[in-house]
């Protein structure tokens, strides 16, 4: 168990080695020149010039690459092009309303996508069923956006229960700052929660056709017991693994939630790095994003061990 | 026999009615959701392409009409520079089918290439497949924006980002349709009995191949559809001056307490539009791949 | 080897019993017209190819069949004296695994992969006999004991795949006899084994039949596992019954042409009539058995009988007495006497 742990911990090396790749060479391969599109139409050569040293631009491209690894591997993202702080210091100032933000999401998705899903097999092709997979089916094709504004319009504007925007820092009192989550989370869930809820669904649905389902009613236990205990661990691989390919959903969702409900975290960090075309920045979070998933994946493939006692290491 | 063609000929000159009407119903009864999905994405196509003529211009501003209510005059409204929302959400569609159409084909062609490549040469695919691990890692939308933060915008530039991120996806499902049929004995065979590859290829890869691209496709369309909304809501998609859904909301969303007409209608059609997509997608899986129907 | 029933008392009565199974094509009528009864501590054989409906009939009588799939249609079935046909699920849920319980022709798909040998054992005590988590595991490992598992105190806390096939269907057992049922349906234990497993677990139900005092019903296709174990025997095709006698009788004196035809290797029912094409193997039936979608209103094996007549394909025939608590579903019975005795002569030399 500890040597596989060790081996797919190795293994998101090489993965994390082409996003940095990726990023790096992106600034130098993009079309035209990167550092008069960042400076802007109305720069001056020296502005340009001044632009592209910062960016590294002037130096032999393997040197650079090397420095840059070599900085994140201490925590070192680089500098603001327009604000000549550190990236790592303005990441780490707007990671808590993210952080907040996609772990709500992810309590409550899960915490209500899965009973829908085991409702929905325990009632397939009935009313109850037909129900869930409407909402599933519907939430995946909702834009986060649109959700957020509906839920602003109806839950803040029209019948004022709760605030139309911001964030409140948890230091303010964990009052404010859930009433001031419960919508985005709700709006970044929806999709998720409609993703979660279908695999749900289809993986309890195969598993109640199996020969030990059937042994499980011959022996006369309760419908909870079946579905929670005897179907639900069976069905729990694709589930959770689906919970893990929706992190990628999260983060992209987070970043368009960011902006509806104006909550200064690290997706309005990336708008408002893009907007000022602040590369280095953009760099950072995409660095910072790509490690997150990397590593909720490897937590995933660890977690279908306790899930699954055949799967040995 | 042309006696038994004569009669069918008969038949549907007395009674042409009932006779596709009820071949309609049975397709619709053996597939609704291709069909619902079918129907209305022909339905937003067509609104798509007579934009022009059944609709205003989307550009015209008249000051004097900011920000009025749906009415007889503007179906949709107006909106903050008086500009009628109806012509510009269905030049929207034109912008949002597009881009989807383009990210689906352009990705299923380059996936397809990939994917063929790496299920047949291992070496190929030892390097590709951890590149394309790689692009997986990173969000597709921040994928996007990074490569739309160093270019000048332009819809072209947003095809190529959102592309990016989903060639991967495609990859994935055509690399494991060959590795699968590689397995198959009568393809051991084939391949042991000296068929040129491009025989293989042609006569037993593509058509076992085809039916989860076709699927897989589906999705990257809707899914390409929802991105660049996104990125255009962010800012960092086609032009300000583009009316794509996602520019329009972007655009009202200052007024978002005043005019709400102006983000709910575009929404509501890119969700439809997605919807549409996505049925069709349900629907053609369940038809061509049952077994990966049964995982999702 | 066999014994007779102790007790008279019948503990279950199914009366003309039908199910049915809605399909794209149509209703299935899987199990038409079946009755029987069972005696305390008797076991009786359930006999007929696949498809022939003795599952379904085994699935009925703990009413297992998915309502979303098929129903009951008909008839009655009372344990104890209680109605279990339209029975509440609730009440039902009581019965199965307490009182009467079954065990499934694959061990290795019908335990739960993810659970422990113990925590399905003790489960089912725990539900139905109202014993606390330890008392539970006590039992457990009790019925380990009971059903020759060494090392049951270790196995315990094992999963399935830890075990071999004839181990997991001990299990299957030691579940299904955990509240000491009155009942116990075995559908095809010892299909999915090994030979040498098979006959220990042959043994081991004849045992605890012994000990316990279990009435035990064993759907099987193999007539040899029928001579050995079973008091009676009930012989199904196309979901009926054609023949119902207790075993020794069965197989000196096989009424039905069906059953005739199940005794031989290979029978060779209408050889002499139609030559080389129509000679089925009866062992291999499959495409020969009837549609059980269209009302068949006579005899469901007339068809394929050498002796079939007009009556027999225009009237369903019903259960005659031919013997000694000796029954069966054909007006021909008498005829072609002589080949039965034949036919029975070659049994006794696969006995």
């Amino acid at each position: 168990m500890v040597s596989y742990i060790l081996r797919r911990l190795l293994a998101t090396i090489p993965v994390m080695g082409v996003v940095a790749v990726f990023v790096f060479f992106l600034l130098r391969l993009a079309p035209g020149d990167p550092a008069a599109i960042i400076a802007g139409d109305d720069a001056t050569v020296t502005q340009i010039a001044a632009i592209r040293a910062k960016l590294g631009l002037d130096r032999p491209v393997l040197e650079q690459f090397g420095l840059w690894v070599l900085g994140m591997l201490q925590g070192d993202f680089g500098t603001s092009i327009f604000s000549n702080l550190p990236v790592s210091r303005l990441i780490a100032q707007r990671v808590e309303p993210t952080l907040a933000l996609a772990l709500s999401t992810l309590l409550v998705a899960v915490a209500l996508a899965i009973p829908l899903g085991v409702l929905a097999a325990a009632k397939a092709r009935r009313l109850t069923d037909r129900l869930v997979m409407l909402f599933a089916v519907m939430g995946f094709a909702m834009p986060v956006f649109l959700i957020g504004y509906v839920l602003i319009y109806v839950f803040a504007d029209r019948l004022g229960w709760l605030p139309v925007q911001g964030y409140k820092p948890l230091s303010e009192g964990i009052g404010p700052w859930a009433r001031h989550l419960v919508l985005p989370s709700l709006a970044l869930g929806i999709t998720y929660m409609a993703l979660i809820a279908r695999i749900t669904r289809a993986s309890m649905l195969e598993v109640l056709s199996q020969d030990y389902i059937r042994t499980a009613n011959s022996k006369g236990l309760a419908t909870g017991r079946v579905l929670l205990l005897h179907a639900l661990k069976n069905a729990a691989v694709p589930i959770v693994t689906v919970i893990g390919i929706g992190i990628a959903l999260l983060i992209s969702g987070v970043v368009i939630t960011e902006t509806v409900f104006n909550i200064p975290g690290l997706g309005r960090l990336t708008v408002d790095a893009v907007l000022k075309r602040d590369y280095p920045i953009v760099q950072g979070l995409i660095i910072v994003f790509a490690g997150v998933k990397v590593l909720v994946n490897l937590m995933i493939d660890i977690s279908y061990a306790f899930l699954d006692p055949r799967i040995r290491y | 026999m042309s006696q038994v063609t004569a009669i069918t000929a008969a038949d549907e000159i007395e009674a042409p009615g009932p006779g596709w009407a009820s071949r309609l119903a049975r397709a619709i009864r053996r597939n609704p959701t291709i069909v619902a999905g079918g129907v209305l994405l022909v339905l937003l196509i067509g609104l798509a392409v007579a934009a022009p003529w059944i609709s205003g211009d989307p550009f015209k501003q008249t000051p004097v009409n900011r920000l009025r209510p749906p009415s007889e005059k503007f179906w949709f409204g107006t909106d903050r520079y008086g500009r009628d929302v109806f012509a510009r959400t269905l030049h929207g569609a034109r912008i949002s089918l597009t881009v989807g159409f383009a990210v689906a084909a352009i990705s299923s062609v380059l996936g397809l290439l990939l994917g063929l490549l790496c299920g047949y040469f291992r070496r190929i695919d030892a390097v590709l497949m951890r590149v394309m691990d790689g692009l997986m890692a990173i969000p597709s939308i921040l994928l996007a924006i990074a490569l739309i933060t160093l270019t000048r915008p332009g819809l072209a530039i947003v095809i190529v980002a959102i592309v990016i991120p989903e060639v991967p996806r495609i990859v994935r499902v055509v690399r494991s349709v060959v590795l699968a049929i590689k397995t198959q004995p009568y393809i051991e065979s084939a391949i042991s009995g000296g068929t040129r590859t491009t025989k293989l290829l042609a006569r037993h890869v593509l058509p076992n191949a085809m039916a989860p691209l076709i699927v897989q496709a589906t999705y990257v369309c809707a899914s390409a559809m929802l991105t660049e909304a996104g990125l255009s809501f962010l800012g960092a998609g086609v032009p300000l001056e583009i009316p794509s859904w996602g520019n329009i909301i972007a655009q009202s969303r200052d007024f978002f307490q005043i005019a709400p007409w102006a983000i709910f209608i575009p929404g509501a059609f890119l969700a439809v539009t997605v919807l549409a997509v996505n049925m069709l997608g349900d629907g053609l899986r369940d038809r061509l791949d049952p077994r990966l129907a049964r995982r999702l | 080897m066999t014994q007779p029933a102790n007790s008279q008392v019948n503990i279950l009565e199914v009366q003309d019993l039908r199910t049915e199974f809605r399909t794209i094509d149509g209703v299935v009528r899987a199990v038409d017209g079946v009755s029987f009864s069972l005696k305390a501590g008797e076991t009786l054989g359930l006999v007929g190819e696949s498809g022939c409906g003795k599952s379904v009939t085994a699935l009925s009588i703990l009413r297992l069949i998915d309502p979303r799939a098929g129903r009951i249609a008909g008839g009655s079935i009372r344990f104890e004296g209680r109605e279990l046909v339209g029975l509440d699920e609730a009440a039902m849920r009581g019965i199965r695994g307490h009182h009467i319980s079954m065990i499934f022709q694959e061990p290795m798909t019908s335990l739960n992969p993810v659970l422990t040998i113990g925590t399905q054992i003790a489960e089912n005590a725990a539900r139905h006999l109202g014993l606390g988590k330890k008392a539970a595991r006590g039992r457990a490992l009790e019925m380990l004991d009971l059903v020759r598992i060494a090392d049951a105190r270790r196995r315990l806390d094992e999963y399935p795949h830890q075990l071999s096939g004839g181990m997991r269907q001990r299990v299957m057992i030691a579940i299904a006899l955990a509240c000491n049922p009155k009942v116990l349906i075995a559908d095809e234990p010892t299909t999915a084994l090994d030979v040498t497993i098979q006959a220990q677990i042959l043994e081991l139900l004849a045992e605890i039949r012994q000990r316990l005092g279990t009435a035990i019903i064993l759907i099987t296709h193999d007539l040899g596992v029928v001579a050995e174990t079973c008091d009676r025997v009930i012989v199904m095709y196309a979901g009926r019954m054609v023949e119902a006698a207790p075993v020794a009788e069965l197989f000196r004196v096989p009424r039905h042409p069906y059953t005739r035809g199940l005794m031989r290797a290979i029978p060779r029912l209408d050889l002499d009539a139609e030559g080389e094409g129509r000679r089925p193997r009866l062992t291999e039936i499959g495409g020969l058995v009837p549609s059980l979608i269209r009302d068949i209103p006579g005899c469901a094996f007339a068809p394929r009988c050498a002796l079939a007549g007009d009556r027999c394909r225009s009237e369903r025939p019903p259960m005659l007495d031919v013997g000694e608590g000796h029954r069966a579903a054909c007006f021909e019975w008498a005829h072609g006497f002589e080949g039965a005795r034949r036919d029975a002569g070659q049994a006794e030399g696969v006995r």
